[in-house]
């Protein structure tokens, strides 16, 4: 085969990783095309590989909308063409890596990953003629699949259907290095650029050690009745809050708060500077990020107002008065400089109560654990979870060890059941991804006196073949076409599900669903029979303060 | 009155009294090819290609001697009107239709592609004042590479899954595509296993004196150990369903032009997708239109809004038509995710799930 002949070069191998992973349907094939990669790859592509998947984005040198112009300049195609294209792929840098004419001769195809990435880093500091210069370059010495990844890296969004934890999987076992080992490891703040291979995975990686967090453990979602979680006494519950999962890492001098998403967000929530002095050194604490109100012993801010905090860059005094926020504690991972993720719950629990007792501040808390004798008890307590601000219960095992990942059987999450509303669908837009040149984002509409008011958007919750036929049925009914957006005749009816609601001044109904997907088709329903403007206002009124 | 108009039951030409590959029936139907889209039971006769007329008898039982079978080239006149059938590259038998009175040629293309598969006929653009083309992928995303580097990565797939003892099972329209891969594969393949639906259309041709590879019925006696890292071929029906249990372990590659995007193999959850397609490309779209050299152009089935206003941009007069084409039997090519497979539980959606920053 043609493959063999030629040395591979490093772009090109990882091009046909991201071919293997984008198209494969089973994790083992995963794994083994990414323990594949990790064999064969150089070292310097490995680091960057893991970067990538991990999150760490290079800065960004190159905007889409020059990569947008180079390309329509190469291929001469008008704009609205350009467009179109783009709505029917669903994803830019597939729509330039389809629109460039293919390459004869490959010549560029030997160098590697990191000499791009490093390359493309390098850009920054340069005018845009240089910039253009070696965009248009790379594309003409690639192949279709190269060029997707390579503008891939340039607008960042590198999501391919794989999880951290399979990358994490293959690596461990392609390094003989245990997954949570490794998984600890590769987190935190390390700049693939300055890191060699060999130092990351053993350890001693070129960041700051003081910054990097432990991986999250995640729960799933209860999947049988409570009576069949045994013995109350081995359980704790506590109210599931509706924030950002966050830790806090008190270590050297220093104090970090790193989210589930590993960003590192200490500069966003600098109310969490004066724990520094109140946490002893070496501890590391797990907990939620959450907007808090006064009241005792706290009350929780929408998330919409907290919101309002992640969005900007600078924080300014108003809005640290308007939403403070603070942290919810409920997890202790590491205490005097020691790992405690091995240790039982309820030991680390004792500790985490100490340590956020004796720092006292008032927006730092300890998540209340919810007394309750039987199961009966603890399901009634759920129902008055919104009330609280809260999204429903956590059930975590007492003795169980804080692990790595999503894991069945320790820690459950027990929401509560979504609010509803039945809508009509009035818009309809291609989707991306596996969506693509399907209509599938959908807006929906409730009725106010004989006009429909358009109030959410919803993406998911439909199967393939639902989603097929409200295509079809988008097709034959477009009443007017607005660039990518279609104006559908208003029948299709469905319930819609969310799970909180907030005032909007940016939204004609004058309401913000949290979490808004489709329940479920209603093709028992017209659109006669849909809910009025006043009933989400009633709703808003209930549950959106 | 224009030569064709175009009526709630199809192309007709009130000139010549007929109508070509009309949705509803009607006494006189000129049919460019087989598929269910462009050639519907109950009319009273059919005019087509010769090769076209024993798939007409499979698919559309029509009533002995209704159907007639010219060859490419050859003229029948209608009420005046003279009619003649072009090779349009499709599948076997598909056709260009030619309409000319008093001098005026109008061509309807039915679909067709540029393209010489080796098996369909060559596409053969016919001089026409008016010309009626489809528009399936009729966006510049769609470029498809030449037939011998698509088998080639066919061939390299089916290899590879030879070597992990999988089966290949490559999803194709019974009528056109089966036929092509079977051509590319039968050099690398010395075995190859058919739906029932692709040996129904393989018998008709054979019959009718088309040469084609052999290949072998999938039925339930066979045992399973025969097709272990063997190729079947089957129509998009059969994806997902319990029928393909007998192959396992086996690998799905699906063989449409819909496959030129990711995203589109994603959702068909198939392990390989290969954009292969009996419709023209862009360029071959633009190509074949402009050596018709018509002064007028109507677009069909597809991206008739698109590919209508990048014409009359450059200066071709053309405009979008609506018809009921496009919907093939198979899930048509057109509403892609329509098929008839039973969706696969996808067992590692949770890693798809959107990461929104909490639990």
């Amino acid at each position: 085969m043609e493959k063999n002949e030629l040395v591979i070069g490093g772009m090109r191998r990882f091009a046909e990783l991201a071919v293997r992973l984008g198209t494969s349907t089973k994790t083992n094939d995963r794994l083994e095309a990414l323990e594949e990669y990790f064999t064969e790859a150089e070292d310097a592509d490995k680091v960057w590989m893991i970067a990538l998947f991990s999150g760490r984005r290079p800065k960004r040198t190159v905007n889409t909308t020059q990569l947008w112009e180079w390309c329509r300049e190469v291929t001469g195609l008008p704009g609205w063409l350009f467009e179109e294209s783009y709505h029917t792929v669903g994803d830019l840098a597939e729509t330039i890596a389809l629109l460039l004419p293919e390459a004869g001769v490959f010549e560029g195809a030997g160098e590697s990953l990191a000499y791009y990435l490093l390359a493309l880093a390098r850009l920054g500091r340069e005018d845009e003629g240089v910039k253009k210069a070696f965009v248009q370059q790379c594309w003409a010495s690639m192949n279709r699949d190269e060029r997707f990844v390579f503008n891939k890296l340039i607008t960042g969004g590198f999501r391919i259907g794989i999880s951290q934890q399979t990358v994490v999987n293959a690596l461990a076992r392609s390094a003989g290095v245990d997954a949570s080992v490794v998984a600890h490891r590769i987190s935190g703040d390390w700049d693939p650029a300055s890191t060699a291979y060999s130092a990351l995975l053993s350890g001693e990686g070129g960041g700051s050690d003081l910054s990097r967090p432990y991986p999250f453990y995640l729960a799933y979602a209860l999947e049988e009745e409570l009576p069949a979680l045994g013995v109350t006494a081995d359980w704790q519950a506590e109210w599931k809050w509706d924030g950002i999962r966050g830790q806090l890492i008190r270590r050297g001098e220093s104090m970090f708060v790193w989210s589930r998403g590993e960003e590192l967000m200490t500069e966003k929530f600098p109310e969490y500077q004066a724990f520094k002095d109140l946490l002893p050194v070496g501890s590391v604490l797990d907990g939620e990020i959450i907007g808090m109100g006064g009241g005792l012993p706290f009350a929780v801010l929408p998330f919409a107002a907290l919101q309002t905090r992640i969005g900007r860059k600078n924080v300014t005094k108003k809005n640290l008065s308007e939403v403070p926020v603070g942290f919810i504690a409920y997890d202790l991972l590491e205490f005097e400089g020691e790992d405690w993720r091995g240790r039982p719950l309820a030991e680390r629990r004792r500790q985490l109560e100490a340590v956020v007792t004796a720092a006292a501040h008032p927006l730092l808390q300890l998540s209340p654990v919810i007394a309750f004798d039987d199961w009966m008890e603890l399901a009634e307590a759920r129902t008055g979870a919104r009330e609280r601000g809260s999204e429903g219960l956590m059930l975590k095992r007492k003795d169980s060890m804080y692990q790595v990942g999503r894991k069945r059987g320790d820690w459950w999450k027990w929401k509560i059941d979504p609010l509803v509303i039945d809508a009509v669908l009035v818009y309809a837009q291609k989707g991306h991804g596996r969506r693509s040149n399907l209509y599938t984002d959908y807006t929906f509409a409730v009725r106010s006196g004989e006009q429909l008011v358009t109030f959410t958007k919803a993406y998911s919750g439909l199967t393939d073949k639902e989603l097929a036929e409200v295509d079809a049925f988008v097709k034959k009914n477009s009443l007017e076409k607005f660039g990518p957006v279609r104006t559908v005749k208003p029948e299709l009816v469905f319930e819609i599900a969310f799970e909180g609601i907030a005032a909007s001044a940016r939204h004609k109904s004058g309401v913000a669903l949290r979490f808004p997907r489709i329940n479920r088709w209603r093709k028992d329903k017209g659109p006669a029979e849909i809910d009025t403007l006043e009933a989400l206002k009633k709703m808003l009124e209930v549950y959106g303060k | 009155m224009p030569l064709i108009e175009f009526t709630d039951k199809g192309l007709y030409c009130a000139r010549g009294l007929f109508y070509i590959d009309p949705w509803q029936p009607v006494d006189k139907a000129v049919i460019t090819h087989a598929h269910s889209d462009h050639a519907r039971p109950g009319s009273g006769g059919y005019l087509c290609h010769r090769l076209t007329v024993p798939l007409l008898e499979l698919r559309l039982a029509p009533p002995p001697g209704s159907v007639m079978g010219v060859e490419w080239g050859e003229t029948i006149v209608m009420n005046g009107v003279k009619v003649s059938l072009h090779p349009a590259g499709h599948v076997i038998g598909s056709s260009q239709v030619r309409v000319e009175y008093q001098g005026e040629v109008w061509v309807v293309s039915g679909d067709y592609k540029t393209e010489n598969d080796g098996i369909s006929g060559a596409f053969e653009a016919i001089r026409c004042h008016v010309f009626i083309t489809e528009s399936t992928f009729g966006l510049p995303i769609y470029n498809w590479k030449p037939q011998p580097a698509i088998f080639r990565a066919v061939g390299d797939w089916v290899a590879e899954n030879q070597a992990r003892d999988k089966t290949s099972v490559l999803i194709a329209y019974s009528l056109g595509k089966a036929q092509r891969l079977l051509l590319g594969l039968a050099p690398v393949a010395p075995e190859i296993f058919v739906h029932g639906a692709i040996w129904n259309v393989h018998q008709a041709l054979v019959n009718a004196g088309v040469e084609l590879p052999a290949v072998q019925r999938v039925t339930p006696d066979l045992p399973r150990e025969w097709f272990k890292g063997k190729v079947v071929i089957a129509p998009s029906s059969a994806e997902g369903s319990p029928w393909m249990r007998r192959f396992n372990p086996y690998a799905v590659g699906v063989c449409s032009g819909w496959m030129q995007v990711r995203g589109n193999v994603r959702r068909r959850n198939a392990d390989a997708g290969f954009a292969m397609s009996d419709h023209a490309d862009w360029k071959g779209l633009l190509g074949a239109i402009e050596a018709t050299g018509a002064e007028k152009v109507f677009v069909t089935h597809g991206f008739q809004a698109t590919l209508s206003r990048y014409l009359n941009e450059r200066g071709i007069e053309a405009a979008e038509v609506k018809t009921e084409y496009g919907e093939d039997e198979e899930g048509g090519e057109l509403s892609d995710a329509g098929d008839g497979g039973v969706a696969r539980t996808d067992v590692d959606a949770g890693e798809e799930a959107v990461d929104d920053g909490k639990e």
